[in-house]
């Protein structure tokens, strides 16, 4: 982040609420050009409504957020939704559109005409690493977990956002695909430079990814640092994830000393 | 005559009434389809709307079919005789199947597919048309294949409000005692069932084929679709236009005679409907245009003339003083004919004709057989008998005033069992085969002598009178006064049961008895 970067995203004392019971509490975040925002948590710490609140999945109950300086409120929903690129869990791929009209959605929302439609189909898929000819014509039945994913990762980029939300969308993955992903993803992003905001419950896609990192808990962030700064933290939640990473390595460790 | 040859000669009244089947069963359903769907979609938009609407469709599928049809009738716009009532009644059956699949195939398609839509910007318009609708179309479709199987066997009732199709086969197969009626209306309308069911079954799965698209199912699908659409639309247009032809032929006839145009109706039964014929042909014969809505069920008929659908039916004094006027049965055929006139007169603003020379009375009887072994003469007769005999009434017998229960109390009747409820037109066939062995007939009808049953005599004088009349509006009086006059005593019971005869025993036209009696009386 240099010195004048801008706010493009900000929460401003925002509360959500399902009747009684409190979602976030409180909330405020600024998130700037460009970075890559982490919101860590456990299940149920309010990192994915932290997100929909973004595209306006929903609404806050008090407080605002404020997307290039405007209300989400103020905003015109679809609009807003728009310039936002929105990658689920599962993908979420609409099972009875080909992997090119997937792709093309939100190109055929906005009427781009079919020539830069279908060029911007093409690159997309390249930029995910899926080959435009083995794949456009195929249905999300007939792919594998992991090309769903890059597929929702196209489908996101497709209008050119200049924000992009993930929720999990690694997580259901096998380990394997799940790193390759990781990392190519990682080089993407830093290669379009889109403000990427990243709801994950995995500290080491976390340290990947981010360029900071936030902790949620029971709807509040409790530390906002950079993955470097993050790693030396002595908030006891932030050491109770890291202790997972040193648990796994130091177990790797004497594994393989028993067998020297 | 074999089934076969029935067919041969009946194919082409069967195919007309098939058109009119399908002609209610796809407006109905369209309907249905078009009200339907968007009421569903719109369930799925406002939650707290469904409990109450969909308890309301459920409550109207439960209504039994019959009810429904004789519910709408009295309803000013929506009710009537006729195709109207019969279409609306369908389309309230159809309502459930349709509405629910919609509402279940909406909230079936998977929340992150229906999130991803609304993250993408998409328009709550473009989420159901390009998202929701697509992928619920096999759950709508089922809804819309299982309202059809439904309309096609709850339309063959829409005859009893004379909408035609082919219940008006069903119908006239029990009351004519007739198997080749019966099995050519009911074999029909099973092939209909099948058929559509079959067709729709097709038509979604080709549909439910989506998740495994590809060029080939995709093109298969486009060709069905359009296949089957045109097909639709082809049967729709032509029962459109043969409809609508007969419409423009009536209107036609009508404007080429005059003005005067009398709606003939008749009870669903072989008698009032050869009696309606007679006084139609009559009527034509002096250049009255005549629409005739025949074989209406229960008090249809009357119902209809109250609500100005009908100018005149077929009634009898004992039955507008008992079931219509409600009084206690009294025996004195005159003062009953002079009550219900002036009451008709004084309560419904309607007019009695002369009577015409018979009574249909309720007739008491047995196997001629039995009569014969035990010379029965009398109704007190039979009666030591009864403890070994069990006895078959109709629907109607059983609930009247002037029916089984007063009848028993008087003669002092004890059965070995409680008397079986049938349809009346069943229990002579019933009779003649042994299964019962006393029932409550009509004395005209032409079955008595055909099967060879023996009527015994009300020697207590129980039943009141039934004098065959016409009832009819009056402002139409004018137009009928004249044939009331010529029709004025002239028809005998012994000439009735004939008549019956002809079209119950030999299987004759109504139409072609009514206009030989009437040649041979030369009118």
């Amino acid at each position: 982040m240099t010195e004048n970067a801008q706010t493009i995203v900000e929460f401003r004392n925002v509360n959500f609420q399902i009747g009684a019971a409190k979602i976030l509490d409180d909330l405020n975040l600024q998130i700037e050009q460009g970075e890559t925002l982490i919101l860590l948590g456990e299940s149920g710490c309010g990192k994915t409504t932290t997100l929909k609140l973004i595209n306006r999945l929903i609404e806050p109950t008090a407080g605002e957020v404020f997307v290039e300086g405007k209300s989400t409120m103020d905003w015109d929903a679809i609009k807003l939704r728009r310039k936002i690129g929105y990658v689920l869990q599962e993908a979420g791929l609409f099972p009875h559109f080909s992997v090119e009209r997937n792709v093309a959605l939100v190109p055929s929302l906005e009427n781009w005409d079919e020539a830069k439609k279908r060029k911007r189909v093409l690159e997309m898929l390249e930029l995910v690493g899926l080959s435009p000819q083995k794949f456009a014509k195929r249905f999300p039945h007939e792919l594998s977990g992991g090309q769903r994913q890059r597929i929702g990762v196209a489908r996101a980029l497709a209008a050119n956002p200049s924000i992009l939300l993930l929720d999990e969308p690694f997580g259901a993955l096998d380990p394997i695909t799940r790193m390759n992903l990781q990392k190519e993803f990682a080089a993407l992003v830093k290669n379009l430079s889109k403000t990427t905001i990243f709801v994950t419950h995995d500290l080491r896609e976390a340290i990947l990814l981010g360029t900071r990192i936030a902790l949620m808990e029971k709807g509040r962030i409790i530390l906002l640092e950079t993955p470097e700064n993050f790693v030396e933290s002595s908030q006891p939640l932030a050491r109770a994830y890291l202790e997972t990473i040193s648990a796994m390595a130091k177990q790797r460790d004497s594994a393989t000393n028993n067998t020297n | 005559m074999n089934f076969l040859e029935f067919l041969q000669q009946n194919w082409s009244e069967l195919l007309a009434l098939t058109r009119e089947h399908l002609f209610l069963v796809s407006i109905s359903t369209l309907f249905a389809v078009l009200i339907g769907v968007p009421l569903g979609i719109l369930l799925t938009r406002k939650k707290s709307l469904q409990t109450p609407v969909l308890g309301v469709a459920n409550i109207l599928q439960t209504v039994p079919s019959l009810a429904l049809f004789g519910l709408l009738i009295p309803i000013a716009y929506i009710g009537g005789i006729g195709a109207k009532t019969a279409i609306i009644a369908l389309t309230l059956y159809s309502f459930l199947p349709i509405i629910r699949n919609t509402v279940a195939g909406i909230s079936g398609v998977d929340a992150k597919v229906r999130e991803a839509a609304v993250a993408m910007g998409m328009t709550d318009a473009q989420v159901l048309r390009q998202v929701e609708l697509p992928l619920a179309l096999p759950v709508i479709l089922t809804g819309i294949r299982v309202a059809v199987v439904i309309s096609v066997g709850v339309a063959t009732i829409a005859a009893a409000v004379g909408a035609g199709g082919l219940g008006t086969y069903i119908f006239r197969g029990l009351r004519q005692n007739d198997n080749n009626l019966l099995l050519a209306g009911a074999i029909s309308s099973a092939i209909l069932a099948l058929t559509a069911d079959f067709a729709l079954g097709k038509i979604e799965k080709l549909f439910a084929l989506v998740r495994a698209e590809n060029k080939s199912v995709n093109r298969r699908r486009k060709f069905i679709t359009v296949g089957a659409t045109a097909l639709i639309v082809s049967l729709l247009g032509f029962s459109f236009i043969s409809n609508f032809k007969s419409e423009i032929s009536n209107s036609k006839a009508v404007s080429g005679i005059g003005n005067e145009k009398i709606r003939v109706g008749s009870k669903d039964f072989t008698e009032s409907i050869v009696l309606a014929e007679i006084l139609a042909q009559m009527l034509e014969k002096k250049g009255v245009s005549v629409e005739r809505q025949f074989e209406l069920g229960g008090n249809l008929a009357h119902d209809s003339l109250l609500s100005n659908q009908l100018d005149v039916y077929p009634e009898y004094t004992g039955t507008a003083f008992t079931a219509i006027l409600k009084h206690q049965p009294i025996t004195n055929p005159d003062a009953v004919y002079q009550q219900t006139k002036s009451e008709y007169a004084e309560k419904f603003n309607l007019v009695l004709s002369p009577s015409l020379g018979f009574s249909n009375d309720f007739a008491i009887l047995v196997r001629g057989k039995v009569a014969r072994d035990l010379n029965l003469k009398t109704i007190s007769d039979a009666v030591p008998n009864a403890k070994n005999w069990q006895a078959g009434f109709g629907q109607d017998f059983m609930s009247r005033g002037d029916g089984y229960a007063g009848f028993a109390r008087s003669y002092n009747f004890n059965f070995a069992k409680q008397p079986r409820e049938m349809d009346l037109s069943l229990t002579y066939r019933a009779l003649a085969a042994g299964q019962v062995d006393l029932i409550a007939g009509n004395s005209t009808d032409g079955l008595i002598s055909a099967l060879d049953l023996f009527q015994l005599e009300d020697d207590k004088k129980y039943f009141p009178p039934y004098q065959a009349v016409f009832i009819a509006r009056k402002d139409s009086l004018q137009t009928l006064n004249e044939t009331f006059e010529k029709l004025n005593n002239v028809i005998s019971t012994e000439e009735m049961r004939r008549l019956n005869y002809e079209v119950d025993g030999n299987k004759r036209a109504a139409r072609d008895v009514a206009g030989d009696w009437i040649k041979q009386k030369s009118f």
